[in-house]
C-alpha cells in the first residue's frame, strides 16, 4: 500500500504519514478503504451469478467493457446477504492487478488519519474474522474498521501469490 | 512510456532481435527452395540480405562473435549470387547450417552467452572454401586466411550466354496436361528471363475453346546452363504438341549481368526496413550505383536507393498491447452499438427520421471498423508453414524416408492466436504423417507407389472459418491395428461396433499410441490427443479422412478469431448462457418417452435409438425458477471432447448472435463449467458455457441426484 503525503491537517494531530480512508458502512457498522486502492464508487447494478461460488461472491458485472466481481461485504462478514437496491453503492477497488466492486449500503465519509493512529485489531473481534482488519481507527468518536484488501477476497481472485502486504 | 534521461540500448536490441528472428526465418525459408531447386537467383539475393540485415545490426551493438560469423557467411553468399562458386545441394546443405549457426550467435547474443570459440567453425570452413580466397576487399581481421579447408566448389567463371527461345504451343497442347506456365517456371530456375507473350492468335471470347492454347511466348533467358538444359524443359512438348525454336544471341559481358541481377549491393543496412528492391525495373541510378559498388559489397552502401525503397515501406511495428486495447475497444463499440439499436427498436422512422437513420449508419462502421482491426491481428499462416520443410526434411532423413512437401495457401489470413495454437498441433501432425504415414522407399515401391512420399500442407478459407488441411500419400490408418490397440489398452470395450469414422478417431484418445517402440520422433502416446485438445481449446473440430493404403488427410477447422465467436443464447430461469455454436448438434423438446429418469444413471435422453446424457443446466449451476420438465423445456444436444454427446435442458433458445469474448479470470478466476464471459446487448454479463466442462459436472451431478432419489426412495 502507499502511503499519502497530505496536506490536510484538519482531522489529525501530531505528525508522521497520513493515509486517507474512504469509510462507509453497512448496518451500523463503518469500514475504511485504502483511497489509493478505489478507482471508481458506483450504484448497484443487478449482476449476473456466476454458478457454484460462495455466497457473498454476488455474481459479475461489465465495468465498461471489464467484466469485474462483485464480493458482498456483509456476506463476507458472515452477517447474511445485502437484500440490494438501487442506493447501495459498490466501491471499485484495484488490488494488486485485479479490479473487484464491494458492495455497502453507503458511503460515509472520506477521513484523514496519521498512520500513528491506527490500532492493531485486538485479538478477540467479536463478528468479523480479524484476519481481514488492516486496523482500527478512532474518527470523530465513530470506530472504523479498515479493510486489508490484499487478504479480504484472497482465495477467491487467486491474488495470494506472494503474500500479504501489510 | 520512459521520460528518461539518455538513451536506452536495450529497446533498440530488442527491435534488432525481433528482427533477427524474423529475417532468419526468411532466410531459412528461401534457403529450402535453394535447396529443392525451385530456388531462384533472386533467393540467393534474399539470403545475402537477410545475413547482411542482422551482421549490420550486430556490428552497431558490437556482437563481435555475431559479426564475424555473419560476415563470413555473407561473403559467402556474395560468392554464390554472382556466379564464382556454384550452388549445388551440397553447398544448399551447407547453407541451412550455415543460417542455424548464425540462429545460435544471435540467440547467444541475445541471452548474452559466449559460445564455444570453435562453434560452428566447421560450418565456417566449409562457407569459406565458398569464398575460395577471394574475399573481399574489406575482410575483416577475422580473415578467411585460415579457412583453408578442400575447395569443394570449384569457382566456375561467370560466363553467360542469351537464348532468344520460341513456344508456339499447339492448340491441343493443353488437353495433354502440359502446362506452358511450369515450362516458364523451369526456365525462371535456369536464369535470369524475359518473357514477352503473343496474343495475336487470341480469338474472340465467343469463339474461344478454353482448353485450347491461344498464346505463343518469346522469352529472352541469360543463362550459365548450356542449349541442352532449355532443351530438357521442353522435352515433353517439343514437336507434336509445340513449335520450339531456340537461338543463342551471344554471351553477355560479363560487368552486365551484375548489373542486371539487380541493386542488391546497395540494399545493405536498411536493417530489414526495406523491402528487396524488385529485380526488373529499378531506377538506372540504382544500377548505376550498383555498376561501381561491383561485386564487392560494401558495408556502408550508396544512399540513393533509400528513397526508392521508402516506397516499399508499407509496415510498421506496433506492440501487440496496443492492437489488443484497439481490439478491445472495439468490442466495447459493438456492445455499445448493439445496446443502442436495442433501446431504440420501439423508435418509429417517422419520428425519429435521423436518430434511425444514425443508427443504421452507426452499425454499419462498426461492422466495418470491426472487421479492419481483427484484420490488423490477421497474419498469413505462411509463419506457420515455414517451419514445415525443416521439418520433413530433418525428419524424412532421420527415418530414412523420402517425403516431398507441398504447400498451398499460405497466404491464407488468421488470428495471430490462432497460429500461436495451432504451431504445436501442426508439428506434431506431419511428424505423425512422416513417422506412420509414409511408408519407406522399399515398401513404397513394392506397392507400386513412387518412392518418394508427399506431404500436403494446405490452408483455405471456409464460411468464417480457417480449414488447415494436412494430408500424405502413405499407408493410412490401419484400422484394424488401431482397433485392437484400443481395446487392449481398454479404450473400446470387444465387440463394441464402430463405423470406420469412429476407429480412426481414435487415435486422438488420450493414452492410444500405435508405434510398436517408443521413437524420438512420435509414439509417446502424448501427441494426438494434445493435438486435439488444443484445437478445441482454441473452437476447432479435428477431422480425418482415412484412406488405408493410399493416405491419410486431417484436416483441422479453426474459428478466424479467438475475440469473437458465433453463439446461441439460452435462458435458463432468470439467467441467460452462450453456447458456442461449433458445439452445437441440434435441439428438440423431447416426449415424455424421450427423457427417462434412470436410477444410478440420471436423466437420459433417448435420440434416435442413441442415448444421451440429459443434463440440466440450472441443476448444474443452481438456478432457481427454471423449468425442470425436459418435455416442457429445450433440449440442445451438444457435442464433447471425443465426440461425445450430451443433453442439455435450457427453458428456450434466445438466438444466435456474435459475442465479443471476455475473460473472467482476469479479474477473478476461472469457474467450471464456464469458459468465459461476454456482454450482451443490454449491458448485462452472459456467461459463455464451456461444454467440456459441462459434461464433468454432469456427471458428479448425476450421481449425486441418483444417490439421493435412492436415498429418498
Amino acid at each position: 500500500m502507499q502511503t499519502f503525503q497530505s496536506t490536510d491537517h484538519s482531522a489529525t494531530s501530531g505528525s508522521g504519514d497520513v493515509r486517507q480512508f474512504i469509510s462507509f458502512t453497512i448496518g451500523t457498522e463503518e469500514y475504511g478503504v485504502d483511497i489509493m486502492a478505489i478507482r471508481e464508487i458506483k450504484g448497484w447494478t443487478a449482476t449476473t451469478e456466476l454458478p457454484n461460488t460462495p455466497d457473498y461472491m454476488r455474481g459479475v458485472i461489465n465495468l465498461r467493457g471489464a467484466i469485474i466481481p462483485i464480493f458482498d461485504l456483509r456476506a463476507r462478514f458472515s452477517e447474511g446477504l445485502t437484500e440490494t437496491t438501487a442506493r447501495h453503492v459498490i466501491i471499485v477497488v484495484a488490488v494488486r492487478q485485479k479490479v473487484l466492486g464491494i458492495l455497502v449500503d453507503a458511503v460515509a465519509d472520506i477521513i484523514t488519519v496519521s498512520t500513528a493512529d491506527i490500532q492493531p485489531v485486538p485479538d478477540i473481534e467479536q463478528k468479523a474474522d480479524a484476519a481481514l482488519l488492516a486496523g482500527l481507527v478512532t474518527v470523530d468518536g465513530r470506530m472504523v474498521a479498515l479493510l486489508d484488501l490484499d487478504r479480504l477476497f484472497d482465495g477467491d481472485t487467486h491474488l495470494d501469490l506472494t503474500g500479504h502486504a501489510a | 512510456m520512459s521520460e528518461d534521461q539518455g538513451y536506452d540500448l536495450t529497446r533498440f536490441k530488442a527491435t534488432y532481435f525481433e528482427e533477427c528472428a524474423e529475417l532468419l526465418a526468411t532466410a531459412e525459408e528461401t534457403i529450402a527452395r535453394l535447396q529443392d531447386g525451385s530456388g531462384t537467383e533472386e533467393d540467393l539475393h534474399a539470403v545475402f540480405r537477410c545475413v547482411h540485415s542482422i551482421k549490420g545490426g550486430a556490428g552497431a551493438f558490437a556482437f563481435d562473435d555475431l559479426v564475424h560469423f555473419a560476415h563470413i557467411f555473407e561473403t559467402a553468399m556474395d560468392a554464390l549470387r554472382s556466379g564464382r562458386a556454384e550452388l549445388t545441394s551440397h553447398v544448399a546443405d551447407l547453407l541451412v547450417r550455415g543460417n542455424d549457426v548464425l540462429g545460435d550467435f544471435v540467440r547467444a547474443a541475445q541471452e548474452g552467452v559466449v559460445l564455444p570459440p570453435d562453434h560452428g567453425n566447421d560450418v565456417l570452413n566449409q562457407l569459406g572454401a565458398i569464398i575460395n580466397g577471394e574475399a573481399p576487399a574489406e575482410a575483416p581481421k577475422a580473415a578467411v586466411a585460415p579457412l583453408s579447408a578442400a575447395p569443394a566448389e570449384p569457382p566456375t567463371a561467370p560466363a553467360f550466354r542469351t537464348f532468344r527461345i520460341r513456344l508456339v504451343p499447339a492448340p491441343s497442347m493443353l488437353r495433354t496436361g502440359n502446362d506452358p506456365l511450369l515450362m516458364i517456371r523451369e526456365l525462371e530456375a535456369l536464369g535470369q528471363l524475359a518473357i514477352e507473350p503473343e496474343r495475336s492468335r487470341l480469338p474472340q471470347l465467343t469463339e474461344m475453346d478454353p482448353q485450347d492454347s491461344y498464346l505463343s511466348w518469346t522469352f529472352t533467358l541469360e543463362t550459365e546452363r548450356d542449349r541442352a538444359a532449355i532443351d530438357e524443359v521442353f522435352e515433353f512438348v517439343a514437336g507434336d504438341l509445340a513449335e520450339i525454336t531456340i537461338e543463342e544471341v551471344g554471351a553477355v559481358a560479363p560487368a552486365d549481368p551484375e548489373t542486371a541481377r539487380s541493386a542488391d549491393a546497395v540494399e545493405g543496412d536498411g536493417w530489414g526496413l526495406f523491402e528487396p528492391l524488385p529485380a526488373a525495373g529499378q531506377p538506372p541510378a540504382a544500377q548505376t550505383a550498383t555498376a561501381q559498388a561491383g561485386a564487392a559489397q560494401t558495408t556502408r552502401p550508396a544512399a540513393a536507393p533509400a528513397a526508392g525503397g521508402m516506397v516499399h515501406t508499407a509496415s510498421i511495428r506496433v506492440d501487440l498491447d496496443k492492437i489488443d486495447r484497439l481490439v478491445n475497444m472495439v468490442g466495447e463499440l459493438v456492445i455499445t452499438q448493439a445496446m443502442l439499436g436495442q433501446q431504440t427498436t420501439g423508435f418509429s422512422v417517422e419520428s425519429h427520421p435521423e436518430l434511425i437513420q444514425g443508427l443504421q449508419e452507426l452499425s454499419h462502421h462498426t461492422r466495418e471498423l470491426q472487421e479492419s482491426v481483427m484484420a490488423i491481428r490477421a497474419q498469413p499462416v505462411k509463419a506457420l508453414f515455414s517451419k514445415a520443410p525443416r521439418l520433413v526434411r530433418d525428419l524424412s532423413s532421420k527415418l530414412g524416408k523420402q517425403a516431398r512437401l507441398v504447400m498451398s495457401g499460405e497466404n491464407t489470413e488468421v488470428d495471430k492466436t490462432v497460429i500461436e495454437q495451432l504451431s504445436d498441433p501442426m508439428t506434431h501432425l506431419i511428424r505423425n504423417s512422416l513417422d506412420h504415414g509414409i511408408e519407406t522407399p522399399e515398401e513404397r515401391i513394392a506397392m507400386g507407389k513412387t518412392p518418394e512420399g508427399t506431404i500436403h500442407l494446405g490452408a483455405e478459407h471456409r464460411s468464417g472459418r480457417i480449414i488447415i488441411e494436412i494430408a500424405d500419400d502413405g499407408r493410412g490408418i490401419d484400422r484394424r491395428r488401431v482397433l485392437e490397440k484400443a481395446i487392449e489398452k481398454g479404450l473400446v470395450d470387444r465387440g463394441q461396433a464402430l463405423t470406420d469414422e469412429q476407429i480412426d478417431m481414435l487415435i486422438f484418445a488420450p493414452g492410444f499410441s500405435t508405434a510398436a517402440e517408443v521413437s524420438d520422433v512420435s509414439g509417446r502416446g502424448v501427441g494426438m490427443d494434445v493435438v486435439r485438445k488444443n484445437i478445441q481449446d482454441v473452437g476447432g473440430r479435428v477431422v480425418v479422412h482415412n484412406s488405408p493404403g493410399v493416405g491419410c488427410r486431417i484436416i483441422l477447422s479453426l474459428p478466424l478469431t479467438l475475440a469473437v465467436m458465433d453463439g446461441m443464447l439460452v435462458a435458463v430461469g432468470q439467467q441467460r448462457y452462450v453456447l458456442p455454436l461449433t458445439n452445437i448438434v441440434e435441439s428438440l423438446r423431447p416426449t415424455a418417452q424421450q427423457a427417462r429418469s434412470l436410477v444410478n444413471v440420471g436423466d437420459v435422453l433417448t435420440l434416435r435409438g442413441e442415448y444421451i446424457r440429459l443434463l440440466p443446466l440450472h441443476r448444474i449451476f443452481g438456478v432457481g425458477n427454471a423449468i425442470t420438465d425436459p418435455t416442457r423445456g429445450l433440449v440442445v444436444v451438444v457435442e464433447t471432447d471425443g465426440g461425445d454427446r450430451i443433453g442439455l435442458l435450457v427453458d428456450e433458445l434466445l438466438g444466435q448472435q456474435q459475442v465479443v469474448i471476455k475473460s473472467l479470470d482476469a479479474n477473478f478466476r476461472p469457474v467450471e463449467g464456464i469458459s468465459a464471459a461476454t456482454i450482451l446487448g443490454d449491458g448485462r454479463v452472459a456467461l459463455i458455457l464451456d461444454v467440456a466442462a459441462l459434461r464433468h459436472l454432469g456427471e458428479s451431478l448425476g450421481k449425486d441426484s441418483a444417490a439421493a432419489r435412492i436415498a429418498a426412495e
